[in-house]
């Protein structure tokens, strides 16, 4: 176990060097100037040059790549060329928003979820199957904005039970948190319902024509018995997967949730600091968000063995 | 690795800090405001964007300041001019304190005029002339110049593009090519550096040791005081959002609301709606000088004849009461409102015209690279509208679309327009940025030296020299006219029209004035 | 995998058909050929000019002329939302060609040769890391929107995920006898992948390919979204609803209408490829017991 985690934290690297090197060079050979939108209106080309010789653009590429790569070993994702922060403190003031919707909405998915696939599942066939499996299609195949305005328009506008858009922090005011983050949690979740749903239905499916679960059944346990005891557990491993690679999709739905309900989390500063063309930023964001896939991948696969005995490494 | 968690720990523990001292006694009086964006860059003399100069005005004070009738009053200095026109003698009030403590020295606005002169086109014309610049006392100092230039102060007072803010000589002294990194000003308003998120809040408090000036307030000028303990502005990236947020008690102000959207605020008594700029702006559309076909005059003029005003403003507005059909460069409701030459723009264009104008001029259908900005809802009408008129009258447009930075960044080439150049772009002024020929930077006719698109124009330099020497208001208004001919003649831009955009508070705001750009001085906030 | 596909042969007849996936996937058809049919013929049937503006007719309900009413310019709804299928199919649709023939190409290619395998899957794990809405709005909105940047930044992150498939079916094809067989007599390489390998992996692909149809028109209506599409000049049912979403709760419909467009046609895709899974592989599809 120990070794086979070593094996695969390694494997992480060059994985995180492709990231590097592709979003390096996305930004690098592409039009736009940072300096350009720096100097604003009235600026001179020689002011220009001045500003991109501080901000050190008009060295070679190779110097610049190594420059950050270097700076980001010693644990310095750089400063923002807008707001002259530093990237670790912009992202440390953006990330609880974007965490706390995220784990509401992975929770809220999984409750939700894996009740309505094991009941797919388990009348399969039956009109149950069919409203929820046509309600899972229906869940990727709407825009999740347009998910977000219809849910505004009936919840916080229409019936005034919830506020339209913030964000508070849960240490400050619990209830106010909350009450702001149903209804992001809740576009959010419709895609990742969807996908767990669906998943759950075809692994319990699956490990329902298992040997073992048709010798409990001619055992004489219960339905419900099989279902939770035995088909259930195994089945877990693959929503797990569904977790992990759906993970990136989160992160996509998460950029346009906070949008729609004006959260300050990490997607809009993302988007902001690309429109913005603010580089040390999109890279540490970029890099950042596929660290964070390549570790909850990671985390999913030693999840495996806990719950799925058969597995081991 | 440790160094990373250090300050990822750190970030945590500031942001948990930062949530205990923001909840405030429920006493505190506190405007939750939307701007029309968010602030990224503080420095006001390096990017002329309006957030950072809204937020300047905040947190800095001015030497001199705009009454509402464009008259000049003193602000933080009271100045003499000599009779020659070449000595300005500024005193600066007593009592002035920077937020840090320290007092309003003269080193402080000589380092701050200076370092302005650098950035500031009217402050390059000053700089021009300056014989020097230098304190004469514990509270004055003095500008002289070569020779009389009537419009120093009138720079010196301007409020948008570079308006002239007092910073303390440590923070003044910042190169002009380098932002400065610290908010320590003198204004009405303290910035709360440690609940600064870029692009997201902007916290303020009052700055109790802040001395009025005295007089009324009028626009910039006058006693700003401050009459609530915050005020934090939030950024909010969708307007229906923000209407909603506003109709349901989360926030006090909206700067901007779109007035296709006004009809959701109709029957509502908690929420007020009006325009508090009375001049309102300007939409205009620029061309490339450089390549051809706008570097042909007569396929510029087709190219304005096209254009109706109605029509774009129709479409960037809609409600006709928010806008106004006005041939005047210099804007309607200004000092210099000449319409001369504009008779196509404010009757709906000429296409016929255009066309005829466009086959003489022997156009060879050259495509047209207009760049549309998909991000930025006040800019997004113009270009499809435009472009619609452009092809009725036989041009040949590629419209191009981008986010607004990528627009910035494309419009600094000189490039051909097929390879990466552009041939029109459209963009927006608040009306006092191009109200008079010196303020205009449209209208500097330096090649290389000008604005995007580099006319090069002789003659309006000379206008414009003229006029900067013109010693009375006749004088100024004769050339000014000359000018508004000259322009509509050389299309040197396309005037589009101006608009009005009103803004909406809850009515918990009482005293909330009209200004060209919103101001929080003199606002009172009562518990509703 | 492979063997599974190669176990659900392609049922015969339409009453085992509808038997064996049921009804819904026949309408799911139905509404997408009438979508199709619409795109191609969208210039013979719309009523109007999809991008001639009117600044009078601006936001209109709807009327006889204007069956769905009008937008901010002053232009037909109605026929933005048909010419919307074109650009919008256009997309989906070359994504797919692009994402599917790429991902072939190199996951044949990985699949067959050790060498090239180890460098091109850390290539791929690497695009996949990367959020593939953060990577398309920044390819966008570095390189300048068009169809094609929006097409291209769309395709890139989709293709590890069809190099992963066709390469997990070609490692377990390879050991087949017959593979094994045909490069023991000396057959090309290019043969090999090209009659024997690349047959196998046909079935799943096709599975995948609506799946990444599907999720391109929605990731072009988020970019639009965002601010990071086409312009509007080329109607897409994303571009349209994101013009309109300031309009959300004045005139909703010029929101709804392009929406139930886009969800219908996405829905219909999604249906059809879970019917096609169901066929290609029997064990997900009914209880054979």
């Amino acid at each position: 176990m120990p070794i086979y985690f070593l094996r695969r934290v390694l494997a992480a690297i060059p994985v995180m060097l492709v990231v590097a090197v592709f979003v390096f060079l996305l930004l690098r050979l592409t039009p736009g100037d940072p300096a350009a939108i720096l100097a604003g209106d009235m600026a001179t080309p020689e002011q220009l040059d001045r500003i991109r010789e501080t901000l050190g653009l008009n060295d070679p590429l190779l110097v610049q790549f190594f420059r950050w790569i270097g700076a980001l070993l010693q644990g310095d994702f750089g400063t923002s060329l807008i707001s002259n922060k530093p990237v670790i403190d912009l992202v440390a003031d953006r990330m609880w928003p974007t965490i706390w919707i995220a784990i509401i909405t992975l929770s809220l998915s999984v409750i939700i979820a894996v009740p309505m696939g094991v009941l797919a599942a388990w009348k399969q066939g039956s009109w149950v199957d069919h409203l929820v499996m046509t309600f899972s299609v229906l869940g990727f195949s709407v825009p999740v904005f347009v998910i977000g305005y219809l849910l505004i328009k009936l919840f916080a506008i229409d019936l005034r039970w919830l506020p339209v858009q913030g964000y508070k922090a849960p240490s400050k005011d619990l209830a106010g948190f909350a009450a702001r983050a149903v209804l992001p949690a809740l576009t959010l979740a419709s895609i990742y319902i969807a996908l767990i749903a669906r998943m759950t239905r075809a692994s319990l499916l699956d490990v329902l024509n298992e040997d073992y679960v048709r010798t409990a059944r001619a055992k004489g346990l219960t339905e419900a018995r099989v279902l939770f005891r035995h088909a259930l557990r195994n089945a877990a491993v693959p929503v797990m997967t569904v977790i992990g690679t759906g993970f990136a999709l989160l992160i996509s739905g998460v950029v346009v949730t906070e949008s729609v309900y004006n959260i300050p989390g990490l997607g809009r500063l993302t988007v902001d600091s690309i429109f913005a063309r603010d580089y040390p930023v999109i890279q540490a964001l970029i890099l950042l968000t596929s660290g964070v896939y390549v570790l909850v991948n990671l985390l999913i696969d030693l999840s495996y063995s806990l719950l799925d005995p058969r597995i081991r490494y | 690795m440790t160094s990373i968690w250090r300050n990822l720990r750190t970030g945590i523990l500031g942001a948990t800090a930062m949530a205990l001292v923001s909840a405030l006694p429920a006493s505190a009086e506190t405007i939750t405001a939307v701007m029309h964006s968010g602030l990224r860059v503080m420095d006001p003399v390096i990017t002329t964007a309006h957030i950072t100069r809204d937020n300047a005005f905040m947190v800095f004070d001015t030497l001199v300041a705009l009454d509402a009738d464009f008259v000049v009053q003193p602000q933080m200095a009271n100045f003499e001019v000599s009779e020659d026109g070449l000595t300005y003698t500024f005193t600066l009030r007593d009592g002035l304190k920077w937020h840090d403590g320290g007092e309003v020295t003269p080193a402080d606005c000589i380092a701050s005029i200076k370092r302005w002169m650098q950035r500031d086109g009217g402050g390059q014309m000053i700089s021009d002339r300056m014989e020097s610049l230098e304190a004469t006392g514990d509270k004055s100092f003095t500008l002289t110049l070569k020779e009389p230039f009537p419009y120093t102060l009138q720079a010196m007072a301007k409020v948008s593009s570079l308006a002239l803010f007092m910073m303390p000589e440590r923070i003044a002294n910042t190169p002009a090519s380098e932002a400065i990194t610290e908010m320590v000003g003198s204004g009405p308003f303290k910035f709360v550096a440690e609940e600064f998120q870029p692009g997201v809040k902007v916290v303020y408090e009052k700055f109790e040791d802040y001395v009025p000036a005295p007089g009324p307030q009028s626009w910039f000028s006058g006693a700003k005081e401050v009459k609530v303990d915050r005020v934090e502005w939030v950024t909010m990236p969708d307007a229906q959002t923000t209407m909603n947020a506003l109709i349901n008690g989360e926030i006090d102000f909206m700067e901007t609301v779109p007035v296709d959207l006004l009809p959701l605020l109709q029957g509502m008594d908690e929420v007020k709606s009006e325009v508090l700029s009375p001049l309102g702006s300007v939409t205009i559309g620029r061309m490339n000088f450089l390549h051809p076909p706008f570097d042909n005059p007569k396929i510029r003029q087709a190219a304005l004849m096209a254009m109706s005003q109605e029509d774009v403003l129709t479409a960037l507005i809609g409600n006709p009461e928010y806008f106004k059909v006005c041939g005047a460069i210099f804007g309607c409701g200004t000092p210099f409102e000449f319409t001369d030459g504009s008779e196509t723009l404010t009757s709906g264009g000429d296409i016929e015209g255009a066309k005829k104008l466009l086959e003489e001029a022997g156009y060879d259908g050259t495509p047209i690279v207009l760049m549309q900005p998909t991000d930025v809802t006040t800019l997004t009408a113009q270009p499809i509208v435009a472009a619609q008129a452009l092809r009725n009258a036989g041009f040949n447009v590629d419209m191009q679309p981008m986010d607004w930075q990528t627009l910035v960044t494309r419009r600094a080439s000189q490039a051909a327009p097929a390879d990466g150049g552009w041939n029109i772009f459209f963009t927006n002024w608040i009306v006092p940025e191009v109200s008079g020929p010196l303020a205009n930077v449209m209208l500097n006719g330096r090649g290389d030296q000008a604005w995007f698109g580099w006319p090069d124009d002789p003659e309006i330099e000379t206008l414009r020299t003229e006029f900067a020497s013109a010693a009375d208001l006749g004088t100024q208004k004769a050339i000014a006219q000359k000018i508004q001919a000259h322009v509509m003649d050389n299309v040197n831009y396309i005037h589009l029209g101006q608009y009005y955009s009103p803004s909406a508070w809850s009515e918990a705001l009482t005293g909330v004035t009209k200004a060209p750009f919103p101001v929080f001085w003199g606002i009172e906030k009562t518990e509703g | 995998m492979a063997e599974k596909t190669l176990r659900g042969a392609f049922p015969l007849s339409t009453r085992l058909l509808t038997e064996r996936v049921g009804i819904a996937p026949m309408i799911a058809a139905v509404v997408l050929a009438l979508i199709i049919l619409a795109a191609i013929f969208a210039p013979l049937i719309v009523p109007h000019d999809p991008i001639l503006q009117d600044p009078v007719m601006r936001l209109k309900p709807p009327s006889a002329e204007y069956l769905l009413g009008t937008d901010a310019y002053g232009r037909d709804l109605l026929s933005r939302v048909i010419y919307g299928a074109r650009v919008s199919l256009m997309i989906g649709i070359g994504v797919t060609i692009m994402a599917v023939v790429l991902g072939l190409a190199i996951g044949l290619v990985s699949g067959f040769f050790r060498t090239a395998d180890a460098i091109v899957m850390r290539v791929m794990d690497g695009l996949m890391a990367m959020p593939s809405v953060l990577l398309a709005i920044a390819i966008v909105s570095l390189m300048g929107a068009s169809i094609w940047t929006v097409m291209a930044a769309i395709t890139i992150p989709e293709i590890p995920r069809v190099v992963r498939l066709v390469r997990s079916i070609v490692l377990s094809a390879r050991e087949e006898p017959y593979v094994e067989a045909a490069i023991a007599l000396g057959t090309s390489m290019p043969r090999v992948l090209w009659r024997h390998l690349m047959p196998n992996t046909f079935a799943p692909l096709t599975v995948q390919a609506t799946y990444v149809c599907a999720s391109a028109i929605l990731t072009e209506a988020i970019l639009s979204f965002l601010g990071a599409g086409v312009s509007t000049e080329t109607p897409t049912w994303g571009n349209i609803m994101a013009e309109a979403r300031i309009y959300f709760q004045l005139k909703p419909m010029l929101i709804l209408w392009p929406g139930l467009a886009l969800s219908l046609c996405i829905l219909s895709i999604n249906l059809l490829g879970d019917a096609a899974r169901d066929i290609l592989d029997p064990r997900m599809g009914k209880r054979e017991d």
